[in-house]
C-alpha cells in the first residue's frame, strides 16, 4: 500500500470484521528517537492462540472468500523492510492489539498519507462503532474520541453529511497544528 | 457493572435496529472495503461519494462490504434503488462516481459501460 494510513484504514476492517465496538489508533511520530509507532486495539472477538502465530503469514485467513489473507501480512512486510516489525497481542474474548513500529527517516517508509480520509471513511461507514484516535508528532498530541462527539450531538447520528463536514474541517484544523502549528 | 454492560449491548443492538429501520425505502450505496479493495483506491472513491451526496444534499445510505472475491475489478461499488436490482460497479475511479451519482442514483438509469454485477432485488 501506498500510505501507511491505508495500511491503518485495512487493519480497522480486520477488527470491524470481529465486531469489536470501540477501536482505537494510536500513531507516534518520534522523530528524535527516529522511530514510528502504530497501534491499533479493539474490543472484538479475538483470535484463538494457534491462530496467532500464523496471523502474519500470507497464506492465512479465516475468510471464505478468497485464499489468502493479505493485510496484516503486508502491514508486517512494510515494517520489516525498514527496520521494524509488528506484533499481534490478542486472546479470545480479551480484544487484540496490533503493533507495527518503523524506522522513521527510513527511505522505503510510505508517508502517512491521507489519515483524515481514514478517519472520515470509518466514521462515516460505522457511525455504531466508536474510534479513539490518538496521534502525536514530536511531542504534540491530537486527540479523538467519537464517543465525546456523540455525547454533545445528543442522538444526532454522526455520520449525517453535515456532521461529516465539521469532522473533515475539525481533523484538517487538528492535523495542521499537529504538523505545523507554531513549529 | 454487569448490567451496565449489558445495558450496552442493548443499545448497540437497537442502534443496528434503528439503523436498519432508517434505511429502508432508501438508496443505498456499498462500498468494497477488504484489503484489495483499500489498495485499489476505495478510500478516495468512498470520500468522492461522500462529497457528492453531502453537495447535493442527497438521502443515501453508505455502508460497506468486504473482499467479495472480484479484487482483480475493485474498487467496487454497488448502487441499489429501492426495489430495484443491486448493480454492481468495477474499477470505480473517483472521476466515475459523478457520473454513477447523477446518472444512476438521481436519474435512475444503470451506467451500463461500469457494470461487473447485477443481482435481483430480494435475492441478497
Ligand atoms: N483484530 C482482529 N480480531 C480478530 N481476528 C483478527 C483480527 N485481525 C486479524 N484477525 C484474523 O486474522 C486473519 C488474517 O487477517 P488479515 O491478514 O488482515 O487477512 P484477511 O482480513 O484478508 O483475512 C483474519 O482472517 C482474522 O481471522
Ligand atoms: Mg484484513
Amino acid at each position: 500500500m501506498r500510505e501507511l494510513s491505508l495500511h491503518i484504514l485495512d487493519i480497522v476492517q480486520n477488527s470491524i470484521s470481529a465486531d469489536a465496538t470501540l477501536i482505537s489508533i494510536y500513531i507516534n511520530e518520534d522523530i528524535e528517537g527516529d522511530r514510528l509507532t502504530i497501534k491499533i486495539g479493539d474490543n472484538g472477538r479475538g483470535i484463538p492462540e494457534d491462530k496467532l502465530m500464523h496471523i502474519t503469514d500470507p497464506f492465512y485467513t479465516t475468510r471464505k472468500t478468497r485464499e489468502v489473507g493479505l493485510g496484516l501480512a503486508l502491514f508486517a512486510q512494510a515494517a520489516r523492510r525498514c527496520e521494524g516489525d509488528l506484533q499481534v497481542d490478542s486472546g479470545v474474548g480479551e480484544g487484540t492489539v496490533v503493533t507495527a513500529f518503523f524506522s522513521y527517516s527510513h527511505i522505503d517508509r510510505p508517508p502517512m498519507g491521507d489519515i483524515k480520509g481514514t478517519l472520515i471513511s470509518l466514521i462515516a461507514l460505522n457511525p455504531g462503532i466508536d474510534f479513539m484516535y490518538k496521534h502525536i508528532y514530536g511531542g504534540k498530541k491530537f486527540f479523538l474520541d467519537t464517543r465525546e462527539i456523540k455525547r454533545e450531538l445528543q442522538g444526532i447520528e454522526i455520520n449525517q453529511n453535515e456532521v461529516l463536514g465539521w469532522l473533515r474541517g475539525y481533523i484538517s484544523e487538528a492535523l495542521e497544528d499537529l504538523y505545523g502549528g507554531e513549529g | 457493572m454487569k448490567s451496565l454492560e449489558e445495558l450496552k449491548k442493548l443499545r448497540e443492538e437497537l442502534q443496528k435496529e434503528m439503523l436498519a429501520r432508517n434505511s429502508k425505502g432508501k438508496t443505498k450505496i456499498v462500498i468494497g472495503m477488504g484489503t484489495c479493495g483499500i489498495a485499489a483506491g476505495a478510500r478516495e472513491v468512498l470520500q468522492a461519494v461522500l462529497q457528492e451526496i453531502e453537495k447535493r444534499k442527497l438521502d443515501v445510505v453508505v455502508s460497506q462490504t468486504g473482499c467479495i472475491g472480484m479484487c482483480e475489478k475493485e474498487p467496487l461499488l454497488d448502487v441499489q434503488l429501492p426495489g430495484k436490482d443491486r448493480i454492481t460497479y468495477g474499477n470505480v475511479t473517483k472521476e466515475d462516481v459523478q457520473r454513477i451519482i447523477v446518472e444512476h442514483v438521481i436519474n435512475g438509469n444503470i451506467v451500463e459501460d461500469l457494470v461487473v454485477a447485477r443481482l435481483e432485488e430480494g435475492g441478497e
